[in-house]
Parts: structure tokens; C-alpha cells; sequence
């Protein structure tokens, strides 16, 4: 299982901003390692985000998402005690979702 | 040799074939249905990305702004943001010209989400990156902005 995600979203003006990071390794399948043998791509292909149950965002990522990936973004009309999901998928199949409450 | 193409597709079927043995759990089976663009993720040009997208050529706008830095020292780790000021926007697209795969991250934005999306890639080397947005009116307008790499992200 992979480790959890570390999500903050803080109410500002009449939204929230939400800020994830995601831990995971995000590998190319291009790099080769000291043995020469390419390392197998793993990444994190898909992502969505919901406010209290209702999808908001979703993203398609590529192997070039930098590692342990980083995204912000803001949900118009959030309160503070909203709850905010995120949920990545990777080209493994690996789940993981996470919540966090706007404060 | 192994190309990326046999890795995700042998990636597919394995996970097809452990969606057909029960194996993965309900909630990865239902997002495994949602596509993932692989023809999208493949392209190595604007032009290409486009058309794999079925989407028209883009424009250039002032309406829409790529934040970057203008030189990187880890191309390992390279913030990128885009915002636009355009309303009804449904797609955020954030590409690296010169990496070997052009598209990084598409973004589809839910209506209570502002145009506005930070994240962080990976840069092989200096190069244009562009942020392309689409409304949902049709219009596809990009911004490109010149990240300079003093040490490349991709290499092994």
C-alpha cells in the first residue's frame, strides 16, 4: 500500500485552496539502471478530486509528472468544514485515496 | 529492446487480467474503465498531440499565463503553473517541447474549480513549455513560456 497523500485545503476569499502531495515514484520506464536493464514506468495516470462526495477535478498524467507529485488548484464556493477527496491511480493498478476538511 | 509501448500495453493487459480474476479491488476496477489517452501521452509535437486529442490547432492568447521559473537548476523537480482569465474553460494541458513525450498532464476541470492548476515535472533539457487551455465554446489558446535546465530530469 502505498503511503498516504498529504492534502491542505484552506478556505481563501469565497473558495479553498487545496495543496497534495503525492507520495510516489513516478518512473519513466526510460531510465536504465547500473545493470543497464530499463526501469519498468510507474506512475500515477489518473487523478481526481471531489468536494463532500461531488467530483470537481480530474487529471490524466504522464511519466513526466516529477516525482512525489505536487498540485494545487482552487474549488470556488468551499467552506471551511467542507471535505475534500483525492484519489490517484497508477499504471500498476495501486490506489489510494485521502481526505482532508477545509480549514 | 523493450520500447514504453510494450511496457503499458503488457500493463494493460495485466491489469485487464487481474480485473478479470477479481483480483484488483471494486473501487480500482471502476476507475480502470475511465480511459487514459495512451496515443495522447505518445506524441511528441504540438501538432500530433492535437490531433490524437481530435482537437483543433491552438492559439496563442494573453489570456492565458504559464508560470515557471525562468531558470530551473533541477530539471528533476520544475514548478509549473497555468491560469487563464477565460471563463468556461473544461481542459487544462501543461507540455514540454523537448521532452521525449511532448504532453505532461491534462486536466479537466469540474465547474467549481477556477483555471488555475500549479504542479511540478520533469524537464530532459531547456525547452519551451506550453500551457494549452480549451473552453467550452471550442476555443483552444495556449501560452508558451522558455524554461532554461541546468541539469536534465530524465536521464538514468
Amino acid at each position: 500500500m502505498a503511503d498516504p497523500m498529504r492534502i491542505r485545503a484552506q478556505s481563501s476569499g469565497s473558495g479553498a485552496t487545496v495543496r497534495v502531495l503525492m507520495a510516489h515514484e513516478m518512473e519513466t520506464g526510460l531510465r536504465k539502471d547500473a545493470a543497464g536493464k530499463t526501469i519498468p514506468a510507474w506512475f500515477i495516470q489518473q487523478v481526481s478530486a471531489s468536494l463532500n462526495g461531488k467530483p470537481v477535478l480530474s487529471a490524466q498524467w504522464g511519466p513526466s509528472v516529477a516525482k512525489n507529485p505536487f498540485l494545487q488548484f482552487n474549488i470556488k464556493g468551499a467552506k471551511a468544514g467542507d471535505k475534500v477527496a483525492i484519489t490517484w491511480l497508477d499504471n500498476k493498478g495501486d490506489t489510494r485515496t485521502d481526505e482532508a476538511t477545509v480549514s | 529492446m523493450t520500447t514504453r509501448r510494450d511496457v503499458l500495453q503488457t500493463a494493460g493487459r495485466v491489469a485487464a487480467l487481474l480485473v478479470a480474476a477479481g483480483v484488483l479491488p471494486e473501487a480500482a476496477r471502476a476507475q480502470a474503465a475511465a480511459p487514459w489517452p495512451a496515443a495522447a501521452f505518445e506524441t511528441k509535437s504540438v501538432a500530433d498531440l492535437m490531433k490524437a486529442l481530435g482537437s483543433a490547432a491552438p492559439v496563442e492568447s494573453k489570456e492565458i499565463t504559464v508560470q515557471g521559473p525562468d531558470i530551473a537548476e533541477n530539471g528533476a523537480v520544475v514548478p509549473l503553473g497555468a491560469a487563464t482569465t477565460l471563463t468556461g474553460v473544461k481542459r487544462i494541458l501543461l507540455l514540454v517541447e523537448k521532452n521525449p513525450n511532448i504532453l505532461s498532464a491534462i486536466f479537466e476541470l469540474g465547474d467549481a474549480v477556477e483555471p488555475s492548476i500549479s504542479t511540478r515535472v520533469k524537464m530532459g533539457q531547456s525547452s519551451n513549455v506550453f500551457a494549452i487551455a480549451m473552453t467550452n465554446d471550442g476555443r483552444v489558446l495556449y501560452a508558451a513560456k522558455e524554461v532554461k535546465v541546468t541539469l536534465g530530469g530524465c536521464g538514468g
